[in-house]
């Protein structure tokens, strides 16, 4: 096929993944349609675990603007981010093919600062998304014999104050997997930062590295472009 | 390991930069849509098909340009797009029983 071995394979990886991550996407859509959507003007929405809620009225808050409604501005920092890595990663790879060292430096070094935010940002929406904030959701559960109504604020995998159990189990679980795969993509970037400052692609003669690595990074960015249509925006 | 060769460094590709800024450009004004369709239309069919339309158009942009698929040889890009086709095709089949189950509920 005229590709390397070793960008065949990436390819191959990556496909598999692919698969992976729309098995959790597919799922998304699934229990999500199992569920009744809210009824009625977003203005009027309020949290309850019996319909799906909106994204943009559960993910509206930025760090340092306790109370400010700002809805999915916070998110679309985390898209920018991962999409300014993305360009940098693509410089780097473009240095390499000329053999500027210096550049594939730069690079790299920028996309792991994106990197790195990028994972800084998940880290902040899921700590706001467990502790939770305002008022607390109502629920009911089945105790001693009745049903009994008790109050919910944040969220963990059983139960949360935005929506059915299954909405905050599947942020956990698409965002976390997503977010481990950033966090791996930054220890690869990392590793073939560290190769090229201390000459190994200059032996080898050329930076394919860069370029597999690179087609991986891009991935995990086209990834996080579905689960930003799918998760946060419909 | 010993040196072997001399290091030729070629000089930046203007063309190919120029490119990618391009494509990056693009990529944030399609965001910036998002967001505007986000918060302008109603929920609904049409606001939905925008986005899944205007995800393809990135994705299109990051696997063509950034993963450079669009420049690889026909086989390998059919081999990465036909499996994904029946991805989609799960998709919509999955959604619509879910549905279902809503129904039946």
């Amino acid at each position: 096929m005229k590709a390397s071995y070793g960008k065949l394979m990436m390819w191959i990886f990556l496909v598999s993944d692919a698969f992976t991550f729309s098995a959790l996407l597919i799922t998304y859509g699934l229990i999500r349609y199992s569920h009744p959507a809210f009824e009625g003007a977003v203005r009027e929405f309020t949290f309850s675990t019996e319909y799906w809620p909106v994204p943009e009225k559960v993910f509206a808050a930025i760090p340092f603007f306790h109370g400010l409604n700002a809805p999915l501005v916070f998110v679309g920092l985390m898209t920018f981010i991962l999409i300014l890595s993305s360009v940098t990663m693509v410089l780097a790879v473009e240095a390499g093919h000329r053999m500027d060292r210096k550049n594939v430096e730069k690079w790299m070094l920028w996309t792991i600062v994106g990197g790195l935010a990028f994972l800084g940002c998940q880290a902040w929406e899921w700590t706001h998304f467990i502790i939770g904030t305002g008022e607390a959701t109502m629920a009911k559960r089945f105790a001693d014999g009745a049903w009994q109504s008790f109050e919910v604020l944040g969220a963990n995998l059983s139960i949360n104050q935005y929506g059915p159990p299954d909405f905050a189990a599947l942020f956990f679980f698409i965002t976390g997997f997503h977010g481990t795969h950033v966090f791996s993509g930054v220890l690869l970037n990392f590793l073939i930062f560290h190769n090229a400052t201390t000459g190994v692609y200059d032996r080898r003669g050329h930076y394919e590295m860069v370029e597999k690595v690179g087609l991986y990074w891009h991935f995990v960015d086209l990834v996080w472009v579905f689960v930003f249509t799918f998760f946060y925006l419909v | 390991m010993e040196e072997t060769k001399e290091i030729i460094v070629q000089p930046v590709n203007k063309e190919k930069v120029r490119q990618l800024v391009r494509v990056a450009i693009i990529l944030g004004i399609v965001t910036g849509l998002e967001f505007l369709v986000a918060f302008t239309l109603h929920s609904g069919p049409l606001k939905t098909s925008i986005f899944v339309a205007m995800t393809i158009i990135k994705a299109f942009y990051i696997v063509g340009e950034f993963m450079h698929l669009r420049h690889e040889v026909k086989m390998l890009i059919w081999s990465i797009l036909l499996p994904m086709m029946f991805v989609v095709w799960l998709l919509i089949t999955l959604i619509y029983e879910g549905g279902s189950i809503l129904q039946v509920r």
